[in-house]
Order: structure tokens, then C-alpha cells, then sequence
């Protein structure tokens, strides 16, 4: 980044909504959507007289994530209020951690071209989520009036808080990307970007290349998307050092990313900002958390994605760039290994394939990595979800690699697969795809090719190589593509010498 | 016959044996409760006919021979700041005016289920913040026994209610002394348990670490009983302590021969008024000749109490009564121009003068840049006098003291100096910021008025608090009178 007259210092601060059944301290649903208002009950309204009761699985879940960022857990952790007031905040204070937080103390390590680095994890705390305002007349200038929605009140969040160790948008986007994957692969956060339940603010500021203390910065919110947050920061770098070469400072404020405008916008000022007035909750007890639960929540925490990305360059002989790619979701590497499984050359982690094993995985994660995942991306779908099988896509294979069908012909029946969900076999039988490898009838079909065609013969004897080429279009068109490509070439090559 | 002033068990005995009918018994307080309201003015709303229905019921259940409860058909009173599903609970607010609760707090829903038969919920100080209940939305409570003085607070309704016949027990909350105040003040039994043995679900919040609920009752053995029906741990209340509840009636007749009583220098003396000192060395001689031992000692913390009370109290009822916006229920200004104005001239036009005079104190003790100072401080002050009790405890079984240093003052005396308007409850906040539990009992009168006598007790041994008031009240036959009624106030 030295070609930018300043480095870049930043720091991402994240919320995930905790996948548990239930609220953090009452027992309606997390459930998304719903009709307003109606997953709400006295205890999430905040009415008066009500009293919170931790969901201890908030705590576990908490842990998980913590413990997969490689934090310590407290044993004493306590809940504070934050208070502040604001019509989607029902009790005008957030239940939320102050100076105790569950865990605290971690890191990732992010790969940037092919380097690692490693990203500080300040801390992880808990709290609850506000609930939802809808603003007549569209945007908040214009509304003349706004109702709330509080089926989201109370719905249990860690945030997550970075070290300011990000020194370019690159590492932050990797920084989300791997925070996201480790996540979902806890199972802590279904980590929908569109639906709110992962939602990122960023810490930006700027310093001369070579200065120690950190410049001036500012808070931005409001980036509902990867792209969102590329082009915030990007927005925002850019309007810091304009501001700087000028000569200017920055003032210390929250700014939030203006999607259909593409700018940030000063919210408020250091001086406007909320004095929260934390204190501890009186309503809830400190949590104590044993050793033991520590253990217990260690056991539960599944494969995480980089020593999955290690074991599938190990075990399968992955390029390293379909690893990362792979292991970048959680559903996708489930595929993959499903995949293998079905493929038969599934390996417990520590032992690796042979080579026929690792063509078959190169099989795989090139069909996922090309035609599988631009499908799913273009129908908006996840592999989760995806139409086409791990077993289907594995005797899809299998039919290639039999010679049953041309890899012509298994994108015509990949696209069907696609469309409906069938088995290959059936589409090829359906269809009548079978791969003609009969040497007696390719072998007339070539002969016809070459009689009915004396120019273009001439034109081979005469060095012209455009000529087999125009040869093998004639026989797969005569045979509907479903000549054996490999014998088609023999074939045409031993009449040719005859010719 | 006189129902109304009889006891519960009284009652009870009436019930079972059918010389009573439930009916009978409702009609008889809601009699008294009518003729003398206009005098007393306990009540902010009442459901005289829903209760005579209630008691109809029970009748049935007496006539087809199946036995009831010791509370069951008894005419009872809830404070205003209990949430009663479908029963307007105000806290004598006027942010609250209209608001109906879609629930039931905790203790609420077990009086129900004991049969407990619900009058009306009674006025208090707004948001239980004063001690002499003139604080409320509406007309300030009278002490049944010269009109002119207030009844205490901030459980005012409560305990003059108790004492003027209109309900034969109540329920109140004491914060830093909201029940035994008024129960001195109007010559009743008031018990605020042990912090977490009485469920807070469902109790408006004051100071959510001091709020305790309790019973008025007329007697000791009342107020065992009513404990055994609304202690005991409660899911819902995450400060709830996870322990058994005995049978409080098990501590009653029983000797207290040999106990050690400690009485703290610390609540005699200066402020103390010779009249109140009188009437409690009386009782100490009383208890004397009932075989206890009384030792004078030290709480060395005491007068930090106030002012440490004065920031935790504030600052967590700043937190607790900000959710109070407008947006939701309750009062909302008419004349907002934007969102902030409907927020700000909604609390200024909603809240009185005191509940505004706290949210202030507290905000201002949490702030940024104070909260060390103020908050925090206050925090390790309160561990200290936890400290004194502990410590006080190792040595004795109960302790004693005045419950406060006055008898009931005149409406309208204190209104205008809140500083002094504190010192009413001087003898009764430590026990809140200690979490103990404490009793007040009448010790006597000076003057006609009632003087309270308070014992405090180790954690969770509410049952000796009732043992000792209870040796205590068979030894003087002090609770034996009906409040006289006398007097007039011009308000």
C-alpha cells in the first residue's frame, strides 16, 4: 500500500445474532420476520414491572464463538445497562457488557497474497438486539411518522471487536469473510448479511506513512453488505485524505454509508455523542462460569474453516486457492466432503488420497468452483440448498469418467440436472446422451464424412490442419455430439491416411 | 359485627366454622372501605363487585365442604405499583394514568391463587419515592389516626388502609423504608424480607437492587401467613434467592429466653425524639422481662447510609424509569414537534416533582467523568455497611432500633425541604443497602400517635424477626386498637 501517501489503521467492530431458539432473556422466538409485533411478550416490550432471565444458551453460544477466536473466557462476566433513548430501544437501556466481557483477548489469522496475518480479537460480548423502526414516507427526513416493530427486541447478539490491526480494505474484507466462515461453522450465527443477523461498523482513520500514534477517526455504520463495506471504506479512505492533504482534520465522529448516495454521512460528533451511562444490571446476578463449562463448550467446537482448508490441501491434494474457497463456507465445504464420500475417497484428516483419489477431488471442486457455484450465485441460492446434489454431481462424474458421456455432453445434462433436480442417469437415458464408443458405426459415419467431402481432403494433403477440425464438427453433428471424441480423432486420422 | 377489625386467622376461623359467609365478610370492608375513604383516601382504584364475586365463590367452595386456605376470602389491598393483569396499576403517576397491565406480578398472582380477595390497589408516593405519601398523582393518603398527619410512605395506602379497616392485610414495597415507615406511622406490622425472598416480578422498579415487596397486617401471625403465601423463589426474577421457604408460622409462641439483642448506638440519640426514645426503652425493658439480653453496639457506617442511598437509589431508578417515553403506553404529551420533544415533554408533564428531582440525581451520579466519584464510591460504601451487619450479627440474634425518629408528622410539613423529608427514613435505609431483613412493629404511642419499634435480622431469618414481634405483641397488646379517625386535614 505504499503507493497511498497514508497508512490506513482500522478496526471492525461486528454483530451476529446468536442462532438460539429462543431470546436472550425471555422465551418468545428468534425466529426472522413474523408479523409485527407478535414475537413479543411483557419481558422483550421492556413494561413495566418486568424482570430479565439470562437464556443460558446465549452464554454457551457466546463462549463458542469466543473460544473459536481463540479468546479467554472470563470466569466472572456481568451484564450492564446501556442507556439511552431511542423508540426502537423499549426499556431506553440495552442490556448489554461493559467492562466484563465473556471473552476477551483473541485473534484470527487472515491470509493476504498468500501471507498470513494476524488480526487481534479485543473482546466478544453479549447483549440484546433493538427492535425495528418503519418510517412513514419512506426515509427518516421525510417521515411523518414511524411505527415500531419489536419482534427483534431482545433477540441475543455478540459483538465482536477488532484490534485496530487492519491496514487495508483487502485484509478487512478478509478479515469478515474468515470472522463470517468461523461463525457459521460454530453454528453460533446464521450470519445472513441481508437479513441484519451480521451487521459491521468499522473504526477508520489515517496516519503518515512512519507516525506512531494513531490519527483521528471515525465510526462508520450502516454496511448491510461485503460490497457495502468495500465501498465505505473505499468512500471514506478516500475522503479522509483528501481532507488530510489539504491540510485539514478529521473530526472524530460516526458517519453512516448512504447506499444510493455512495457516501458516508456525518451522523454525530464527538460532542453529540450519547453519554451511555453504563452500570451494572442490578436485575441480573454476574455470571460465574466454571472451568468445567469452558470444557464442556471446548468439546462442542466442530473443525474450523482453516484447519479444514489444511486438511483438504492435505488429504485430497487441493490447490491451496480452491481450499480457501471451498472452506470459505461452511455449506460449500460440507458439499465438498460430502462429495468425497460419495465419491469413495473420503479420508479421515492426517491421511492423504492417491492420485487417482485426488484427480476425482479436482473433479469435484472444479465443477463446484466453475459451473456449480455460478448457477447457485445467479438463482441466488446457497449449497445448502443447491438442486443438485453431492451424490447426483458424483454420478455425473462417474459417467464422465466411464466414458458413458462426453464432458460436452455433461454440461447439457448438468444444466438439466440443474433445472430439475433429476439423476444424471435418467436425464442421459431420458435423453438418449449415451456417448456412442462403437468403433464400427463411428467408423462409417467418418468414411461418409470423408467421401462426401474430396476438397476438403485435398485441402488436408495440402498441410491445411483447419481440416480435421472441419471433419470432427461433420461427425459430431452426424452423430448428435455423441461420437466418443477420442475415437472420432483416431478413426478420421486412419482414413485420412488412407485417402 | 365488626369484621373489618379483626385479624386474618381471626377471619378464618369465622369462615370455617360458617359463622361467617366470605360474602358477609367482603361486604362488611367494603362498607368500612366506603364510609371511611373520604377521610382516609388509601384507594386509587377499587373492584368491589369483582371482589364480591370472588367471595361468592369461595362460599361455594366452604358450602360443598372443601377446605380453604388461611387467606382464602380474605379482603385484601395491593400497592399501586404491583402489576394486576387487567386492573389499571398506576403508581400514582400520572405517566401512568391509563396503563392496564397484560400481567400479573408474581405475588399478585399467588394472593389469587390463595384465594386472597383484592379490594383495590392503594395510593403511594409516585414511583414509591417520598415518605409521606403526598407525593402521588392524586390526593395524598391521611393517617387513620389524627387525619391532619401523614401516613408515611411511600407505601402509604398500604398501611393506612390496614390501620382504618379497609382491607384486613396489604401488600407494600419498601425500598429504604416504604413499609416500615408507614407501618410505624400508622401503628400496623410491616415486614420487608431478606432482598430475594419475595419475588420482584411484576413490581414496578424503584431501585431495582433495594426493592423489596412485604405484608401490612394488623398482627404478627397476619403477617406470617401472608409471607407464606408470596415467598419463596420465583423463575422469573433472576435476584430471586433459590431457597426454600419455611413455614413462618412455626416461629410464633415460641420463647425468645436468652436471645441477644443488639441495639445500635448509632439510631439513638441525636435526631432521635425524646418521646420515640421514651416508648422504645419501654419495650427494651419488655423484652428484658422475657428473657433477652440487651446489648448496646455499633454499626459505625450508619450515617453514610443517607447519602450512599441518595446515589444508588437515583441512579438506577434514572435507569429504570427512563423506558417511561411516550411511545409505547402510558402518557404522552400533546404538543411534540419532533421525536426528542415528545420525548422530553412527555417526562416533564408525566413525572411530579420528586420523581423528576431522583431521575436527575441519578443520571448525573452514572455520568461519565462522575461515575467513579458518586456511583462507584457509593457502591463500596454500601459494602461496608453490609460489613457492620455482618459483623453485628456474629455477636447477635436480632437488632433493635426506632423505626423512625419521629411519629407521623403533619401534611404538608416536609414537602417543601426534601433534605429533611430524607431524614424520615434515616433509621430504615441501611437494611435495604445490607439486603437484610427488618419488621416493624407498634412499640406504643406518644400523643395518640403510633411509635414503630424495628428489629433487623440475619439474611433469610425473616422467622425470628416474626418470633421475637411476635413474644414481643403477646407481651404488650399493643396492635389490639383500632385507629380512631380523628381529626382533619386540610390537604
Amino acid at each position: 500500500m505504499r503507493d497511498f501517501d497514508f497508512e490506513i489503521v482500522m478496526g471492525l467492530e461486528v454483530h451476529a445474532e446468536l442462532h438460539t431458539k429462543s431470546k436472550i432473556f425471555c422465551g418468545c422466538t428468534t425466529e426472522f420476520g413474523g408479523e409485527q409485533n407478535t414475537h413479543v411478550c411483557p419481558v422483550c416490550l421492556g413494561l413495566p414491572g418486568v424482570l430479565p432471565v439470562l437464556n443460558e444458551k446465549v452464554a454457551d453460544y457466546a463462549m463458542k464463538a469466543g473460544l473459536a477466536l481463540n479468546c479467554k473466557i472470563a470466569s466472572f462476566s456481568k451484564f450492564d445497562r446501556k442507556n439511552y433513548f431511542y423508540p426502537d430501544l423499549p426499556k431506553a437501556y440495552q442490556i448489554s457488557q461493559f467492562d466484563l466481557p465473556i471473552a476477551s483477548g483473541g485473534y484470527i489469522d487472515i491470509e493476504i497474497e498468500g501471507k498470513k496475518k494476524r488480526i487481534g480479537i479485543t473482546r466478544v460480548h453479549m447483549e440484546e438486539d433493538a427492535g425495528k423502526l418503519v418510517h412513514g414516507g419512506g426515509s427518516l427526513a421525510y417521515a411523518g411518522y414511524s411505527l415500531a416493530d419489536y419482534n427483534r427486541t431482545g433477540v441475543p447478539l455478540i459483538e465482536i471487536v477488532s484490534e485496530p490491526d487492519i491496514r487495508s480494505i483487502e485484509e478487512a474484507i478478509a478479515y469478515l469473510d474468515l470472522l463470517k466462515a468461523i461463525l457459521e461453522y460454530t453454528e453460533v450465527s446464521d450470519c445472513k448479511m441481508e437479513q441484519g443477523s451480521l451487521r459491521c461498523d468499522a473504526n477508520v482513520s489515517l496516519r503518515p506513512w512512519g507516525q506512531k500514534e494513531l490519527g483521528t477517526k471515525t465510526e462508520l455504520k450502516n454496511m448491510n453488505s461485503f460490497k457495502a463495506l468495500q465501498k465505505a471504506l473505499e468512500y471514506e479512505i478516500e475522503r479522509q485524505a483528501e481532507v488530510l492533504r489539504e491540510g485539514g482534520k478529521i473530526i472524530q465522529e460516526t458517519r453512516m454509508w448512504d447506499e444510493n448516495k455512495g457516501e458516508t454521512i456525518s451522523l454525530r460528533s464527538k460532542e453529540e455523542a450519547h453519554d451511555y451511562r453504563y452500570f451494572p444490571d442490578p436485575d441480573l446476578p454476574p455470571i460465574i462460569i466454571s472451568e468445567e463449562w469452558v470444557e464442556r463448550i471446548r468439546q462442542t467446537l466442530p473443525e474450523l474453516p482453516q484447519a479444514r482448508q489444511i486438511r483438504l490441501v492435505e488429504s485430497y491434494g487441493l490447490p491451496s486457492y480452491d481450499a480457501s474457497v471451498i472452506t470459505g463456507s461452511k455449506a460449500m465445504a460440507d458439499y465438498f466432503d460430502q462429495a468425497c464420500s460419495a465419491y469413495g475417497i473420503a479420508l479421515p484428516a492426517g491421511q492423504s488420497t492417491d492420485d487417482k483419489g485426488k484427480e476425482r477431488a479436482k473433479q469435484i471442486s472444479n465443477y463446484m468452483m466453475g459451473e456449480l457455484s455460478r448457477r447457485l450465485n445467479a438463482s441466488d441460492q446457497g449449497y445448502q440448498d443447491s438442486p443438485i446434489t453431492p451424490e447426483n454431481l458424483v454420478e455425473l462424474l462417474t459417467l464422465i469418467e466411464g466414458g458413458t458421456i462426453s464432458g460436452k455432453i455433461a454440461k447439457t445434462v448438468f444444466d438439466e440436472m440443474f433445472e430439475s433436480g433429476k439423476k444424471p442417469k435418467q436425464i442421459v437415458e431420458e435423453k438418449g446422451l449415451v456417448q456412442i464408443s462403437d468403433e464400427g458405426a463411428i467408423a462409417a459415419v467418418v468414411s461418409e464424412v470423408v467421401a462426401k467431402n474430396p476438397q476438403v481432403v485435398a485441402d488436408f494433403k495440402a498441410g491445411k490442419d483447419k481440416a480435421v477440425g472441419f471433419f470432427v464438427g461433420q461427425v459430431m453433428k452426424a452423430t448428435r455430439g455423441k461420437a466418443n471424441p477420442g475415437l472420432v480423432n483416431k478413426l478420421l486420422m486412419e482414413e485420412l491416411k488412407k485417402q | 359485627m365488626k369484621l373489618y377489625s379483626k385479624r386474618a386467622h381471626e377471619l378464618h376461623e369465622l369462615l370455617v366454622s360458617k359463622q361467617v359467609s366470605a360474602v358477609e365478610l367482603v361486604n362488611d370492608v367494603a362498607a368500612r372501605l366506603e364510609d371511611v375513604e373520604p377521610k382516609v383516601l388509601a384507594f386509587v382504584s377499587q373492584r368491589i363487585e369483582d371482589a364480591k364475586a370472588e367471595a361468592a365463590r369461595v362460599d361455594d367452595k366452604i358450602a360443598s365442604g372443601e377446605t380453604i386456605g388461611p387467606l382464602e376470602g380474605i379482603p385484601m389491598a395491593i400497592k399501586d405499583n404491583m402489576c394486576t393483569e387487567g386492573i389499571p396499576t398506576t403508581c400514582s403517576s400520572k405517566m401512568l394514568h391509563n396503563f392496564v397491565p397484560p400481567y400479573s406480578a408474581t405475588v399478585v398472582r399467588k394472593l389469587n391463587e390463595a384465594g386472597a380477595i383484592m379490594l383495590g390497589k392503594v395510593n403511594m408516593d409516585e414511583f414509591a419515592m417520598g415518605s409521606s405519601c403526598e407525593n402521588s398523582w392524586q390526593e395524598g393518603t391521611r393517617n387513620p389516626w389524627r387525619l391532619e398527619r401523614v401516613p408515611g410512605g411511600s407505601s402509604g395506602g398500604s398501611a393506612a388502609s390496614v390501620a382504618a379497616g379497609q382491607a384486613i392485610f396489604s401488600l407494600g414495597s419498601d425500598t429504604g423504608g416504604s413499609i416500615r415507615q408507614p407501618a410505624a406511622f400508622c401503628g400496623v406490622v410491616g415486614l420487608k424480607p431478606t432482598y430475594g425472598s419475595v419475588s420482584r416480578y411484576g413490581l414496578i422498579a424503584f431501585a431495582s437492587s433495594l426493592d423489596q415487596i412485604g405484608p401490612f397486617s394488623r398482627d404478627v401471625r397476619d403477617c406470617a401467613q401472608v409471607m407464606n403465601v408470596i415467598a419463596g423463589h420465583d423463575p422469573l426474577d433472576s435476584t430471586s434467592a433459590p431457597i426454600d421457604r419455611p413455614d413462618y408460622t412455626s416461629f410464633l409462641n415460641k420463647s425468645i429466653k436468652g436471645w441477644r439483642i443488639g441495639v445500635p448506638k448509632e439510631y439513638f440519640g441525636e435526631g432521635i425524639d425524646a418521646e420515640v426514645e421514651e416508648v422504645l426503652r419501654k419495650a427494651m425493658k419488655t423484652l428484658e422481662s422475657l428473657g433477652a439480653e440487651l446489648v448496646e453496639c455499633s454499626l459505625p457506617h450508619t450515617e453514610y447510609a443517607l447519602p450512599c442511598y441518595y446515589i444508588i437509589a437515583p441512579a438506577e431508578a434514572s435507569s429504570n424509569l427512563a423506558r417511561y417515553d411516550g411511545v409505547r403506553y402510558g402518557f404522552r404529551t400533546e404538543d411534540a414537534e419532533d421525536l426528542i420533544s415528545m420525548f422530553s415533554k412527555t417526562r416533564s408533564e408525566g413525572f411530579g416533582e420528586e420523581v423528576k428531582r431522583r431521575i436527575m440525581l441519578g443520571t448525573y451520579a452514572l455520568s461519565s467523568g462522575y461515575y467513579d466519584a458518586y456511583y462507584l464510591k457509593a457502591l463500596k460504601v454500601r459494602t461496608l455497611i453490609k460489613q457492620d451487619f455482618d459483623r453485628a450479627f456474629e455477636k447477635f440474634d436480632v437488632l433493635l432500633s426506632p423505626t423512625t425518629p419521629t411519629v407521623a408528622f403533619t401534611c404538608g410539613d416536609r414537602l417543601e425541604n426534601p433534605l429533611q423529608m430524607y431524614q424520615s427514613d434515616i433509621c430504615t435505609l441501611s437494611v435495604n443497602l445490607a439486603g437484610i431483613p427488618a419488621i416493624s412493629i407498634n412499640a406504643g404511642f406518644a400523643d395518640g400517635l403510633p411509635i414503630g419499634l424495628q428489629f433487623m435480622g440475619k439474611p433469610f431469618e425473616e422467622g425470628r424477626l416474626l418470633q421475637i414481634s411476635h413474644a414481643f405483641e403477646e407481651a404488650t397488646g399493643c396492635h389490639s386498637q383500632m385507629a380512631p379517625l380523628k381529626g382533619g386535614c386540610e390537604g
